[in-house]
């Protein structure tokens, strides 16, 4: 480099570097101008602004979640209630050795052992006194283990919280519903707000259809808080500006059913093992008495919460549990549509008291070879309309069907509200089917499969084919004939109260459109038959109608769940149980004075009169004061 | 000469000071300097008791280090220029070897190799910050200025090395300020205009090269100023809580002690970093400009020192150092304020914080020196 030794020019260097300072300066300067405009700025024009940001951050508006309503059922039992349930805690921040910690209480059988790695994760990830739940319901032995060993878990300690609770459990699960923990797609639903401190809301039955009766209004409270969120000393919130009011939550209201538990109890038992429904209800007012789906499942288990692993249990349960059989299953309604098919006939001219048949076992439309066999190879001989309704003979509504039609067997039957969502307060109904040749044309894509043929009518009277509908539609009928025409809509919640006030306001019966006869006696007549089937000497159903201190009537059904070949027997033995005909009964009593009317299915339950009658006859028994389940 | 006349104007007015500014000179203390810094150090001190949540303990040990400092400031003013110089080559060497150490055996503090214990622990990057522009200033003493092309090549060597070595810890903010020293030194000593423009250009493709090699939260933090609403809860928080805290302090501020951002803390670094915030919440505008005011004094009676020094050794060190402390100051309020990236730069004498005060005072130690040994020298 240089060798040479630089002869250093001292003035000039001075004066070089003073140009120096004097450049770096100047950029110093203008920098340090950046800076304080920055500051006059952010201090002085956007002072407001960040003045009230400031205020923002003080105080916190924490939601006060309302207690949720109770559930009642028709003599004030509770169905659905607020338990103090013990969750055990754990804050991070007081924890010195959250392996170990954790480690110890799984020993204890607080926690799983294999929850470990989740609930140390989650201890890790949020904020360090924010209290992390490790169980969300301890027993009152656990609580009481846990109380002993306590000073060995610093940081670890239980705290009470309300938990929905249903104390009658599967008995009532399918009507009252679940809560379940709230969802993002239930916020989108619901007012967001008003669920800012809400952890659950009804997802089925009447805690979903009354949530917001249930929920009550949310509550405001104010907390002056760090910027970690905690909550500070009220004394240091004192020292900070006033603040607005608080706003104490408004309770939900409590829901009464028309619902009686002594009617959901038994028709749990009486379907116990077996898949199926009750429905029963006033006919008077729709109100609904029982609904029961079978299998059941307990709410409970959504209101604590469950893992994924159990609820795929539940979901993935061949027997559906979750499902509500009583009012979306469609099973075909089999010859429980009798009575209003023989409505549908007096009132056409199809056919009268008189008109007789002479039936052979079997029926066959004109110019034609298919047999449609009675339920009865040798044939009922000759029977006229009493006849056929208490004994269920098929083939004389074969006959009556061809004259009557298709379209008019619709209408009547859609009078009756089958094939039609009955607008149960609980919603999820399915509408069921009830075919007619307008149905069918709309129903198929192919011009050969829009075609509606006699045989589909002849199978249609006997509630076969394409016919469907659910045990609630079914009991709504049956209520229809009962009254004589008089519809209610069927409702569950027959009151709802104010919690605050006590001030109870009545649901009253929302009527629906009425089946009117030319001819009132063609009541008598169905229903001088339906008697006949309960407490005839060959009524179909007698032995369930036995002992009786009340007159009641009635209508068996055998529906098939599979077609039997033109020349095969239907052998119970033979058939795989799932394939076997389901066992439907419809019923109403007392007779002169309807009080209740029912519908039961059983699902393969092979025969309606032995199966499912029974149980019919155990619910009016019951609800009427009779027998040893009397509720009266 | 117009500066040596304002010299003797300055040295005149000095004789009505009497016995004190003799005793001053006799200890080597330059007294506006000394001034300067106390002032700082003490409103630095009544901001700090406030930040750190009034608690007297760390307040105290703040006390303690601040006359920890104080007495290194003193030691350093002691040894003459000379003296500095010759033991310079050794220092910077001294310093590499501490560096590579670090690398090698540090220990690691919030996710980075920093500290080294050899017996006290300390940060060796701390050294660098004065080692640097004391042996760029060594290298330019005899050799002729404006630097000539070899004598630069090399000069980017000294400066390099060190920058790259606490760039890998990872410190970016040492590594940057301390090759801002080493550069300003290069800048006083007259590097062509054109080849810093030349420079700055090639900033550009410099700047991209840095990306590749940024940590990602270094990378957030840059991508966070420019929106540090995207995260509000995240990377972007530091920023928005304190544009809300001094924003919030309008003209005269909340009052002392009474910042409810610092307080309640939403202030993230309160009492180190970001201490600048809580000073422009609870003083306001007058308060933070009374700061600037008095940091802006220290720089000018340093650079006022480095235009009275004899020798280039001086000049350039006494320059850079006062140039350097000036950055420390922009580059922590124009964080705070969110005007350039968040990077981990204490507000000098203010923030919470030992080693980087002791590293301060010692370089106003060296100033001190420059100025209280100029008169030995023949003018």
């Amino acid at each position: 480099m240089d060798l040479l030794s630089p002869i250093k020019d001292h003035h000039s260097e001075r004066r070089l570097f003073i140009g120096r300072v004097a450049l770096t300066s100047t950029i110093g300067i203008l920098l340090l101008g950046v800076v304080i405009a920055r500051l006059v700025q952010l201090q002085v024009f956007n002072y407001e602004d960040f003045a009230a940001q400031s205020q923002g951050n003080l105080y916190r508006i924490e939601a006060v979640p309302p207690i949720r309503g109770l559930i009642f059922d028709r003599k004030g039992r509770v169905l659905a209630e607020n338990l103090p349930a013990y969750q055990l805690e754990l804050i991070p921040e007081q924890v010195d050795d959250l392996d170990n910690t954790l480690r110890r209480l799984a020993l204890l059988g607080l926690i799983e052992a294999e929850d470990i790695p989740r609930l140390k994760d989650l201890s890790e990830s949020g904020p360090r006194f924010k209290p992390v739940t490790l169980n969300l319901r301890l027993s009152d032995e656990e609580i009481a283990n846990f109380a002993i060993q306590r000073p060995r878990f610093p940081g670890v300690d239980f705290r009470p919280r309300l938990v929905r609770h249903y104390p009658h459990g599967a008995a009532v699960a399918h009507a009252i519903g679940y809560v379940g923990a709230l969802s993002k797609n239930d916020l989108a639903r619901l007012d967001a707000s008003n669920y800012a401190g809400t952890a659950h809301t009804g997802k089925t039955g009447v805690e979903n259809s009354f949530e917001s009766n249930l929920h009550g209004d949310v509550g405001y409270r104010n907390i002056v808080t760090n910027a970690l969120g905690r909550q500070l000393p009220s004394e240091l919130a004192d020292l900070f500006e006033s603040l607005p009011p608080n706003e104490i939550p408004n309770p939900g209201a409590n829901v009464y059913l028309s619902l009686d538990l002594d009617l959901q109890v038994l028709a749990t038992e009486a379907l116990q093992g077996k898949r199926g429904a009750v429905v029963a209800l006033d006919p008077w007012s729709g109100e609904i008495l029982a609904l029961v789906s079978a299998p059941s499942f307990d709410p409970n288990l959504f209101a604590v919460g469950m893992s994924t692993s159990e609820f795929a249990v539940l979901k993935n349960d061949l027997e559906q549990p979750l499902f509500n059989r009583a009012v979306r299953g469609t099973y075909p309604p089999g010859s429980t549509i009798k009575p209003m098919l023989a409505v549908a006939a007096l009132e056409t001219g199809a056919t009268n008291l008189k008109h007789t048949i002479l039936c052979r076992g079997y029926f066959m439309l004109p110019n034609t070879t298919h047999r449609y066999r009675d339920w009865k190879p040798e044939g009922h001989g000759v029977v006229d309309l009493h006849t056929a309704i208490s004994q269920s003979c098929d083939v004389y509504f074969y006959e009556l069907s061809v004259k009557i039609g298709i379209d008019n067997i619709h209408d009547y039957l859609d009078r009756f509200g089958l094939g039609r969502v009955s607008g149960l307060d609980i919603g999820g109904e399915h509408q069921g089917l009830v075919p007619s040749r307008e149905w069918k044309r709309n129903a198929f894509r192919h011009p050969e499969d829009q075609r509606w043929y006699h045989g589909e009518t002849v199978i249609a009277s006997i509630g076969q084919g394409y016919m469907l509908a659910t045990p609630l539609q079914l009991a709504n009928a049956v209520a229809a004939v009962a009254t004589r025409g008089i519809r209610y809509q069927p409702h569950l919640v027959a009151a709802i109260e104010d919690t605050l006030t006590g001030q109870r306001t009545m649901i009253s019966p929302t009527p629906l459109d009425d089946v009117v006869l030319k001819n009132e006696d063609h009541w008598d007549i169905v229903i001088d038959a339906m008697h006949e089937v309960m407490q005839g000497l060959r009524g179909t159903a007698r032995q369930a109608g036995l002992n009786a201190a009340y007159e009641m009537a009635g209508k068996s059904g055998t529906s098939q769940v599979i077609s039997i070949a033109q020349d095969e027997e239907y052998d119970e033995e033979e058939i795989d149980e799932r394939l076997r005909d389901h066992a439907l009964f419809i019923a109403f009593a007392p007779v002169d004075n309807p009080r209740i009317a029912v519908a039961v299915i059983v699902e393969n339950g092979s025969s309606g009169s032995r199966v499912a009658a029974p149980i019919a006859r155990k619910i009016m028994d019951a609800y009427l004061g009779y027998g040893s389940n009397a509720t009266q | 000469m117009r500066l040596s006349d304002t010299h003797r104007l300055i040295s005149s007015k000095a004789e009505p000071y009497g016995d004190f500014v003799h005793v001053l000179r006799r200890l080597n203390i330059d007294g506006p300097l000394l001034g300067g810094v106390l002032l700082i150090s003490a409103l630095g001190l009544v901001v700090l008791f406030s930040a750190v949540g009034e608690d007297m303990r760390l307040w105290l040990s703040q006390v303690a280090r601040l006359g920890a400092a104080l007495a290194t400031m003193f030691v350093v003013a002691q040894l003459s220029p000379d003296f500095l110089r010759r033991w310079t080559p050794w220092c910077f060497l001294a310093g590499l070897v501490l560096l590579i150490l670090v690398l090698t055996t540090g220990e690691v503090g919030q996710g980075a190799k920093r500290w080294l214990n050899l017996g006290i622990r300390f940060q060796p990057s701390e050294i660098m910050k004065l080692a640097v522009p004391m042996m760029a200033a060594w290298y330019l003493h005899d050799r002729q200025i404006p630097p000539r092309a070899g004598a630069l090549l090399l000069l980017a060597v000294i400066i390099a090395a060190p920058t790259l070595l606490i760039a890998r810890q990872p410190d970016l903010g040492t590594a940057l300020l301390i090759a801002a020293s080493g550069l300003i030194v290069i800048i006083l000593a007259g590097l062509s205009i054109r080849l810093m423009v030349a420079l700055a250009a090639l900033a550009v493709p410099g700047a991209l090269l840095l990306w590749k090699f940024m940590e990602d939260y270094q990378k957030q933090r840059v991508l966070t100023l420019f929106d540090p609403n995207s995260d509000p809860l995240g990377a972007g928080y530091n920023i928005i809580q304190s544009k809300i805290a001094i924003g919030s302090g309008g003209l005269f501020g909340k009052g002392w002690t009474n910042g409810s951002q610092a307080h309640l803390q939403f202030l993230p670094e309160r009492d180190t970093d970001f201490i600048f915030a809580v000073l422009g919440e609870e003083l306001g505008l007058l308060g933070v400009l009374s700061l600037l005011c008095l940091y802006v004094f220290v720089v000018g009676r340093g650079l006022y020192i480095a235009v009275q020094a004899p020798d280039t050794y001086s000049r350039l060190l006494a320059g850079s150092i006062s140039l350097t402390f000036f950055v420390y100051v922009f580059v922590n309020t124009a964080m705070v304020t969110g005007l350039i990236p968040v990077v981990g730069i204490p507000l000098p004498l203010v923030s919470f914080g030992g080693t980087s005060m002791v590293t301060l005072m010692a370089g106003f130690g060296i100033l001190m020196s420059i100025q209280s040994h100029r008169k030995l020298l023949p003018h």
